[in-house]
């Protein structure tokens, strides 16, 4: 018996690995985003031409750090496709951010004195302060104070229905469309596979959508 | 001293030697079990894509996203998964007094070790990012690498 000992458990853990392996596989995966329907929204955020051969439209959460590194990537790719390239963003706040709702919020109210992108940009840059913060509600006037926007619209705003709806149709819009995580992108209504969603998935992405639209 | 003494002595040495080389194979083998564990999440989030959310982690997005974590279409993760199974194998071959095991779990924890360093310098100087799971598994091919060094060479062998 003890001849053969080394050879069971090594095939025991084989087993077991093989199973533990494609069980988690089984319950970690994500159904595919689907496209949308209809993207005609007077309240949507666009960075780009309107006529740009690439939209590419993101579902992001503002304390969701991966997010904030597509972020910075896509301003550089912004740079790198000037003109070719147009960008959306979306709200998704995830359940298991306690304060992304509060930073919707925070942008929507910026969106409202016209300075969503300033907010959505220092909202990614400052998520390290903000989000390890107590009362972090009351940061994002600090933020609006570095806008220079006009701080009691802001703070009424941010504590307004109407900006708790925009935020919650968001979020909805990407539960109908599938949406499970942050970031989420679609690149010309084409949802980008979870394994691409990544600086370079995104960059090949972009390239390959505007070769895709260059053909004559 | 008599003869009989010494040869008794030298047994009790070679048994002891024995018994501490099955130790230590086996806390590699436990090493290795860690390792395994590690790199098959890490596999498994690679097909999953689940990479993207990775837990909110940012470094974690920027290494397991990077260019550097697929070796031609194939997760890196996997490959680790692969060389800690391999790893186990020879460990627990090895703990059983296989004769040729402690040569091939010295040659197989040397290349992790050599992969390793390489996954380490992309991270501190290429990404400028670091992955807890990828320093977990750092950490685990360290201690295996410390094992191989301080286990004794076999005297005792068996088939």
């Amino acid at each position: 018996m003890k001849r053969y000992l080394p050879f069971l458990i090594v095939a025991a853990v084989a087993l077991i690995t093989v199973g533990t392996g494609v069980a988690l596989y089984r319950s970690q995966k994500l159904p595919t985003p689907t496209a949308a329907k209809d993207s005609a929204d007077p309240g949507l955020h666009v960075r780009g031409d309107a006529k740009a051969l690439v939209t590419l439209e993101e579902f992001g959460d503002f304390e969701c750090p991966p997010c904030s590194v597509m972020s910075v990537t896509l301003h550089q790719l912004e740079k790198e496709y000037h003109g070719k390239l147009r960008v959306i963003f979306r709200h998704f706040p995830l359940a298991m951010h306690p304060h992304a709702r509060a930073a919707a919020h925070a942008a929507e109210a910026a969106h409202q004195q016209g300075k969503f992108w300033e907010m959505h940009d220092l909202l990614y840059q400052k998520q390290a302060q903000w989000s390890k913060g107590v009362d972090v509600p009351s940061l994002f006037p600090g933020f609006a104070g570095e806008l220079g926007l006009d701080l009691e619209r802001f703070k009424k705003d941010m504590a307004s229905a109407e900006i708790a709806a925009r935020v919650t149709a968001d979020h909805e819009l990407g539960k109908s469309r599938l949406v499970t995580s942050t970031p989420t992108i679609f690149i010309n209504n084409v949802a980008l596979p979870p394994t691409s969603t990544n600086p370079p998935g995104v960059r090949a992405a972009i390239e390959a959508a505007i070769k895709e639209k260059s053909k004559p | 001293m008599s003869k009989s003494a010494k040869k008794n002595r030298e047994k009790n040495g070679a048994a002891s030697g024995s018994r501490a080389r099955v130790i230590l194979y086996s806390i590699a083998a436990v090493f290795c079990l860690a390792g395994l564990a590690d790199a098959t999440y890490l596999s498994v989030i690679a097909f999953t894509g689940e990479t993207a959310a990775c837990s909110g982690q940012a470094g974690c997005f920027e290494v397991l996203g990077s260019s550097y974590a697929r070796v031609a279409g194939v997760p890196v993760a996997l490959l680790g998964a692969l060389g800690y199974f391999t790893a186990f194998t020879f460990a627990i071959f090895a703990a059983f007094n296989y004769k040729r095991a402690p040569k091939f779990f010295a040659l197989t924890v040397c290349l992790m070790f050599a992969a390793t360093l390489w996954f380490l310098y992309l991270q501190a100087f290429v990404l400028h990012a670091y992955c807890r799971y990828c320093l977990f598994s750092a950490a685990i091919t360290f201690l295996l690498m410390g094992l191989v060094v301080a286990t004794p060479s076999p005297r005792t062998r068996t088939e």
